[in-house]
């Protein structure tokens, strides 16, 4: 048997095959739900229900999707230019400390302040990758280590400044920062729900991001330097440059999810406001094969899947960590779907 | 003579294409056979086939009367075939001896058995006249030591039909000489011989018989003394075909002048006192053994290294140091030494290639926006005038033929008339029809007043398009000499670097 690379890829194998992995990676979950002594039909039944099954959960599901959108853009836009950032999770956060630090108490009307608090969180986010960034380009030091570790320091020091000088004296000792000025808390988007007007922004920023790839030098560079190193410098293109506008772009977008979710959901920082939203962009980047919309359709899919989980749990048993399980084997099942898209079996 | 070797309707299929079609071959004992083709013909396909890496089709590999299973290297070296791959296949890292053993010695073993496997390479050595040291390291070695080891490497295995493919590629003449004699003198020792080649003067110098292979076919069979070189390359490409050549013409004034240009990467000096001047409308050519500097003077003119020391003008302006964007917008052409790894983004449509280089000028981009339609505009303009066939502007540039590919490349280089050219192996791999047409552009660029600076090691090319010929050996190039003093034996003495003398007296 051996693998042969397909002249041309048809477009409904760049469709068909995240389905393939998704149902791929359903069916091995279906095994651990067995497991546990429960139908995997009625537990994908139940799953179905609790995220789309009303009003409410569907925009539940919507609310949870908005930061997988951005994050997902973080890992596609990186990953598409072989820039290993892990580190959605620690940008995120990042946007998310800088958003609550200054949110509180800033002076300004809310049309002003909440694209200011926007901005606050893509700096930060994106200064917290150029580090790495930097690191890689001028010490080749693996950016996937650095990356990855700087979530940790992140998270902790977010739990630093809970605990300390961000502490909210009203939250009855719970860890949380004081919340942020009720002028800069993002509009519903559905009256009565948690869904808000976030989502717009998350889905405004998947189309400047497909606008940028496709149809600026930035993107073509960028594309180019991503394929082959070696032709795009010998084209004139900086690697350095690209590398690292790269990383602003990348670690901007994640933080932007972060000082999103803190003026839309949470209202002031915790450690624990991300179920994993930088890792899952991982899985949604890749399940969206790196394009931008269909980081928006993965990101749904994975949003379905947490949400449905906590439903399903309630409703059979089953531990809502198979959610996780589910969103994995989705990562591997997909890896292994690219192959057979980019490869094509002979005998 | 007995057959030692047989292939009987061989057929494989890629795909839409048929790389072997119904191939019938057969080698006799004590024989030195060449396998003729151009690049794509299948020859490396068929030695595929035959040695067990690819399975076939259709037919079967007869060795020394019984069939070999398809698909299985280790049936076809147990059966006696060897093979010597273009690129070696040795780790720098070990010494002679350990690569030979390498993959011939069981896994699981408490002795190992060094001293046995010494004295076999060493009889080894003898018997087919081919010295080796078996402690020195590979990667101390000459590339002509190295297919030495290849060579044993297959002896070892007690291998007593051997294939070679393209043997020469990466020797110089000499060396190329002197291993068509080991092989001559291995045949005596009861050897059987399969080399693949595109060159037909060392067909001519080196094999008994000859097999033609063209669009996968077996086209001629002939014997040697019975056959000449343009007979066969007519065969081999299927028609006459005919290069350009070069007109004398009046050359004008300096254009890149290098003036003891130094180059170091690494602390390791890669070009050393280099100077030489380029004038408009000339092609100075730039002959050597590959591996000689080409590839740091490639890096000079295409603007990816910076001198060390020294100075790079064109027309009077320093450009040493202005980067490969920086010589693009200073008018100089690049045609990079490999055009699949730098060349081209294989993965982006035609297009994009052609445009990338000045993707940031007015003509391409407007605030920061790829004006898409004005590229693809661009890039069928070049696909109509430099003759790309086979595809359109969105086609992704990896399925381009090698030939077309380049054609491309040149194309984008030239579009925009150029003061100077760096044309850095610009037919290695191609077909005769397209190294033609390759001349004919590079040519028609010097005829409107383009200076050119042509790296080859293909000396025929060098001698037919040039006007001046340095050669360039360990980092140094000799002296300029015309176009019409050089014959063979004078470049062979250059390549060696015999110059050297003439240099210290004056």
């Amino acid at each position: 048997m051996r693998l042969e690379r397909r002249a041309h890829v048809p477009l409904y194998l760049v469709i068909v095959a995240p389905i393939c992995a998704i149902f791929m990676a359903l069916f091995l979950a279906a095994g651990l739900i067995l497991a546990a002594g429960v139908n995997p039909l009625t537990a994908y039944a139940e799953m179905l229900i609790g995220a789309l099954g009303s009003r409410l959960s569907i925009t539940e599901m919507l609310t949870r999707a908005t930061p997988l959108i951005l994050t997902g853009l973080a890992a596609a836009v990186a990953f598409r230019a072989r820039l290993w950032n892990i580190g959605a999770e620690g940008q995120f956060f990042a946007g998310a400390l800088i958003t609550a630090a200054i949110g509180h108490s800033l002076g300004v009307p809310g049309w002003i302040g909440i694209p200011i608090l926007m901005g606050a969180g893509m700096i930060a986010g994106a200064l917290l990758l150029a580090g790495p960034a930097f690191l890689r380009l001028r010490f080749g030091v693996d950016e996937v280590v650095t990356t990855l570790l700087l979530n940790f320091i992140v998270i902790l020091f977010v739990g630093l400044m809970i605990e300390g000088p961000m502490r909210d004296p009203f939250a009855f000792g719970w860890p949380s920062s004081v919340p942020v000025d009720g002028a800069f808390r993002l509009p519903d988007l559905i009256p009565k729900s948690r869904l808000h007007i976030g989502l717009l922004f998350a889905i405004t920023a998947a189309g400047a991001v497909w606008v940028v790839l496709t149809h600026t030098v930035f993107g073509a560079e960028t594309r180019a330097a991503g394929l082959n190193a070696k032709a795009a410098a010998f084209a004139g293109i900086s690697l350095p440059r690209t590398i690292m506008s790269v990383a602003l772009l990348s670690g901007a977008l994640a933080g932007l999810a972060g000082a999103i979710e803190v003026m839309g959901v949470t209202a002031g920082v915790t450690t624990t406001m991300s179920p994993g939203f930088g890792y899952a962009g991982i899985i949604v980047a890749m399940l969206a094969a790196l394009h931008p919309a269909g980081v928006v359709a993965s990101a749904i899919f994975v949003a379905t899947v947490f949400v449905g989980a906590d439903a399903m749990s309630r409703a059979t048993g089953v531990p809502s960590f198979i959610a996780d399980v589910i969103v994995a084997l989705c990562l591997l099942t997909m890896i292994v779907a690219l192959l057979f898209t980019t490869y094509k079996v002979r005998r | 003579m007995t057959k030692v070797l047989e292939l009987v309707g061989i057929s494989k299929r890629f795909g839409a294409l048929t790389a072997n079609d119904d191939v019938n071959l057969s080698l006799k004992q004590g024989e030195i056979l060449a396998l003729l083709g151009e690049n794509g013909a299948g020859k490396t396909t068929l030695m595929n086939i035959l040695f067990g890496h690819y399975a076939a089709d259709k037919g079967h590999v007869r060795v020394f009367g019984t069939e070999l299973p398809s698909g299985k290297p280790r049936a076809a070296i147990e059966a006696g075939v060897g093979m010597v791959h273009q690129h070696f296949t040795l780790a720098d890292n070990l010494t002679v001896l350990d690569n030979v053993m390498l993959g011939s010695e069981p896994l699981f073993r408490f002795r190992s058995a060094r001293t046995e496997a010494r004295n076999k390479l060493m009889q080894i050595s003898d018997r087919f006249g081919l010295p080796v040291t078996p402690e020195a390291k590979i990667g101390s070695l000459s590339v002509g030591e190295r297919q030495r080891v290849e060579i044993l490497k297959a002896l070892y295995r007690d291998a007593r039909v051997l294939i070679l493919d393209e043997p020469t590629a990466v020797l110089a003449r000499p060396e190329a000489k002197r291993l068509f004699e080991t092989l001559r003198g291995m045949t005596k020792e009861g050897l059987s011989l399969i080399f693949i080649s595109h060159k037909l003067h060392e067909v001519m110098a080196a094999s008994d018989r000859v097999a033609v292979l063209r669009g996968g076919k077996i086209v001629a069979e002939r014997d040697t003394n019975k056959t000449n070189a343009d007979e066969l390359a007519e065969l081999m490409v299927g028609r006459k075909v005919e290069r350009p050549v070069r007109q004398e013409h009046d050359i004008g004034a300096p254009v890149l002048i290098a003036q003891k240009v130094r180059l170091e990467n690494d602390g390791e000096t890669q070009l050393n006192n280099v100077s030489f001047q380029v004038n408009a409308g000339e092609i100075l050519g730039i002959v050597g053994v590959s591996g000689n500097g080409q590839a740091a003077l490639g890096a000079l003119l295409s603007g990816l290294a910076a001198p060390t020391a020294g100075e790079l003008t064109l027309d009077g302006n320093e450009v040493g140091h202005i980067g490969p964007r920086g010589m693009i917008m200073a008018g100089v052409g690049r045609v990079p030494e490999d055009r699949n790894s730098e060349g081209v983004v294989g993965e982006l449509s035609l297009w994009e290639n052609a445009v990338l280089e000045r993707i940031r000028s007015p003509k391409f981009s407007r605030w920061g926006f790829v004006r898409q339609r004005a590229a693809r505009d661009y890039t069928s303009a070049l696909i109509k005038r430099f003759d790309i066939r086979g595809a359109n502007p969105d086609t992704r540039i990896r399925l381009l033929s090698g030939g077309n590919m380049q054609k491309l490349i040149l194309g984008r280089v030239l579009a925009n008339d150029p003061r100077f050219v760096l044309a850095n192996q610009p037919t290695r791999g191609l077909d005769e029809g397209a190294i033609a047409a390759v001349h004919a552009k590079l040519l028609a660029a010097r005829a409107k007043g383009a200076a050119i600076l042509l790296i080859s090691e293909e000396l025929e090319e060098a001698v037919a398009l040039s006007d001046r010929i340095q050669a360039i050996v360990k980092g140094r190039l000799s002296a300029p000499i015309h176009a019409d003093q050089a014959d063979a034996q004078r470049l062979g003495l250059m390549m060696a670097g015999v110059w050297e003398e003439d240099e210290n007296a004056a």
